[in-house]
């Protein structure tokens, strides 16, 4: 074992090495080697601490010192400063900008209270395969508490003074939805948990699910108990093998326990599980269409009134919650409604869990407080987008959502703002777009998916949205004309305004959307006939300049439909109708001689 | 397996659970096991954690190092799967990134046997509901 009493943590992400990480690394070892510390002090490299803005960040250990903003030539004053001498050089602390005071120990920096896991707080902690690790974390304590101690009326009061609200995306009060559903009088009522996530791009869902399933089933049990149901179903789609696999290891489990089945804790209620798959279409995740599914219907959705809390499941009162909705419910029980509503904002309670991907650094799967802006989470927390470009929107909600540009980066994310700025909350994808996406394109792969997954049932959603794509398409091909992007608008309206469900009603979101925040690039496709973002082939030309082109023939050798000629040491040109704007040419020529347009 | 009956069975065995792993973890007996979990999600096997895991269980025995390794679920950080957490005994748990194959030999040479940090660790950026 080598005994170092300190080591130097320097962050290698993407931000950072950019701005010299690698260098500052050299001049330590460098300077430790000389000093001859190589036995007592380590330099490690790390990955990306997530505080971009702030980088290239250094943190000692064992004192937690956290450096920002070092460049190389700092590096010998760390080294005789705080290594030799053991004071911290004050200049390169972190101010915090609301106190303006220095914080030298990182666990007092706010930076560490962007993320708060809720939701996720087993995940990655314990082995989702064996109870007694959840059992270990507080698991089940929640069920017990309130079997043994309340009433469901007292539970109820405590989930809806948390002011918890549906994380399916439509934000309904889940405390309220639980008392509906108790309020009704029938013996038999269903308690559904709607693991139908198919947004493009999230995956929090299944995240959960696999890495946590007993939140979900005990959480279930609870609403039982509270809604007066003996029987929970979960619906979740076959995509998801693992999380299928876990879930019955977690049931069976929790059944050997005694926590699932009859007479649980000795309290008399009675509570049992079972999975039901569907099939993949995305409709299913609509709650009407969901619980026709189940039935062994066809997954159409049907007009509400009557919500499933009076009629669903067999025409019995059944109460449907999603995953994540689910799994905030046992903390809520355990710490208490107060504890809960300190967190977010006045009325979003609570956290969210995202799915953050699309062309940003640190692709993953985010827990934050209600009210954390796009710009903490895309700049402190994601690392910033990929390679350096330009950030240009962000796209929440998935299909039914819109995209948020960098005028909304300030905005706290919460239910009410979003809907607001023209977005939803949605289920919790977060796909980061730069200055290389083309917004047109970026609808009609919306649609195209949209239109896949229309259920088909009512006209508006099963014609409207073809016509929406074809437009779309026809812009992006380069035959769009002006008069278009008001026909997009005009239907998108109609949709809006008389399709059955969420799924119709919201399809026309991401073309609406980016209409409002990038009507400039839909009016360069039709009017100019360019794609800004380079993305459209049909609208791309590349052209070779005489004066720069030596002849090398490199670009004429590398075409793959011969659409280049020329001789050897004159000029090329490139044949127009032959040309499929695959870019190679671009990217082989060494003298900048062919031009993209 | 014994049916928990009540909710007070339920504490006890809470207790126990909980002992059973500070044991694990808190010992400061340096003859004691090593842990490591193995972010196991659909992501992570996705990413090779399937072979990252059985290379550790092997190797670790082969070497005859007393180990324990787990699987755990997701820990988010998706750009750097497959990823781990390693705790020495007495030591706070690290988490590391991008463990492939030869990752995983560096992290067993220089950090399971000598105890010194390797490149890509992951900083933990977030609070528990506990902090």
């Amino acid at each position: 074992m080598t005994d170092y009493k300190m080591h130097l943590l320097i962050c290698g992400g993407t931000g950072c090495k950019a701005s010299e990480s690698d260098e500052i690394k050299n001049r330590l070892t460098q300077l430790i080697h000389d000093l001859g510390l190589e036995d007592e002090v380590q330099v490690v490299l790390t990955g990306c601490f997530g505080f971009c803005e702030k980088g290239p960040i250094i943190k000692v250990l064992p004192d937690n010192t956290f450096y920002v903003q070092v460049t190389p030539n700092d590096v010998v004053e760390i080294v005789e400063e705080h290594i030799v001498k053991g004071r911290p050089v004050k200049r390169l602390l972190y101010t915090d900008p609301t106190s303006d005071e220095q914080i030298s120990d990182s666990k007092g920096m706010d930076f560490y209270k962007k993320q708060i896991r809720i939701a996720l707080k087993n995940c990655g902690f314990i082995n989702p395969e064996n109870i007694d690790e959840y059992i270990a974390r507080d698991g089940y304590q929640a069920l017990g508490k309130c079997l043994s101690e309340h009433t469901p009326e007292e539970v109820i009061k405590e989930i809806k003074d948390s002011g918890l609200r549906g994380r399916g995306g439509g934000g309904f009060p889940t405390g309220l939805k639980w008392e509906i559903t108790k309020n009704v009088e029938n013996e038999q009522k269903y308690v559904v948990c709607n693991a139908d996530e198919g947004d493009p791009g999230a995956f929090m869902d299944r995240s959960i699910l696999e890495g946590d399933p007993h939140s979900v089933l005990e959480a279930m049990a609870i609403c039982g108990y509270c809604i007066g149901a003996d029987k929970g179903l979960i619906y979740i789609r076959a995509e998801y093998p693992l999380a299928i696999q876990r879930l019955k290891i977690a049931i069976k489990q929790a059944e050997d326990y005694g926590l699932i089945g009859d007479d649980i804790l000795g309290s008399g209620f009675n509570f049992r599980l079972e999975l039901r798959y569907g099939a993949g279409a995305f409709v299913c995740g609509e709650e009407t269409a969901l619980i026709h599914s189940m039935e062994g219907l066809r997954g159409e959705p049907t007009f509400k009134p009557p919500f499933p809390s009076v009629s669903g499941y067999m025409g019995k009162p059944t109460n449907v919650n999603n995953v994540e909705t689910f799994a905030n419910i046992p903390v809520i029980i355990n710490k208490g409604a107060e504890w809960f509503s300190k967190i977010g904002t006045e009325k979003s309670k609570g956290t969210k869990v995202f799915a953050l991907a699309g062309k940003i650094n640190n692709v993953g799967l985010i827990e934050v407080p209600m009210g954390t802006t796009l710009r903490e989470v895309i700049y402190d927390i994601g690392g910033g987008i990929k390679d350096g470009k330009a950030f240009k929107a962000v796209q929440t909600g998935g299909p039914s959502g819109g995209c948020l540009t960098k005028d909304y980066l300030d905005l706290p994310i919460d239910y009410d703002n979003l809907l607001a700025s023209g977005s939803m909350m949605g289920s919790g994808g977060m796909i980061v777009m730069d200055e290389d996406d083309c917004m047109v394109s970026i609808a009609k792969f919306y649609l195209d998916f949209t239109l896949e997954e229309s259920c088909g049932k009512c006209t508006p959603c099963r014609v409207g949205n073809k016509r929406l794509y074809e437009l779309l398409d026809k812009i992006t091909r380069g035959k769009g004309e002006e008069q278009d992007v008001e026909k997009l608008k005009e239907l998108s309206g109609v949709i809006k305004d008389t399709a059955l469900c969420g799924l119709g009603q919201t399809s026309p979101n991401p073309v609406l959307s980016t209409i409002t925040n990038f009507e400039h690039e839909y009016k360069a496709h039709v009017i100019d006939g360019k794609c800004p973002a380079g993305q459209c082939k049909s609208l791309l030309r590349y052209d070779i300049i005489e004066d720069l082109c030596t002849g090398c023939t490199l670009c004429f050798r590398n075409c793959p439909v011969g659409a280049i000629s020329g001789e050897r040491r004159q000029p090329h040109y490139i044949d127009q109708t032959l040309c499929i704007k695959c870019g190679v040419c671009y990217e082989k020529c060494k003298f900048n001689a062919i031009t993209l347009t | 397996m014994a049916k928990i009956k009540s909710l007070a069975d339920l504490r006890k065995m809470k207790e126990e659970a909980q002992s059973k792993i500070k044991l694990r973890e808190n010992s400061a007996n340096p003859e004691q096991v090593v842990q490591i979990k193995i972010g196991m999600a659909t992501c992570g096997i996705a990413s090779g954690a399937k072979e990252t895991m059985k290379f550790f269980v092997e190797e670790l025995e082969q070497e005859a190092i007393d180990a324990v390794v787990t699987q755990t679920g997701c820990m988010g950080y998706c750009y750097a799967e497959p990823t781990i957490e390693v705790t020495l005994p007495g030591k706070e748990p690290v988490v590391y990134g991008h463990v492939k194959k030869e990752k995983a030999r560096e992290i067993i040479d220089s950090y399971i046997k000598r105890g010194e940090l390797v490149d890509g660790i992951i900083p933990v950026s977030f609070k528990t509901i506990d902090d």
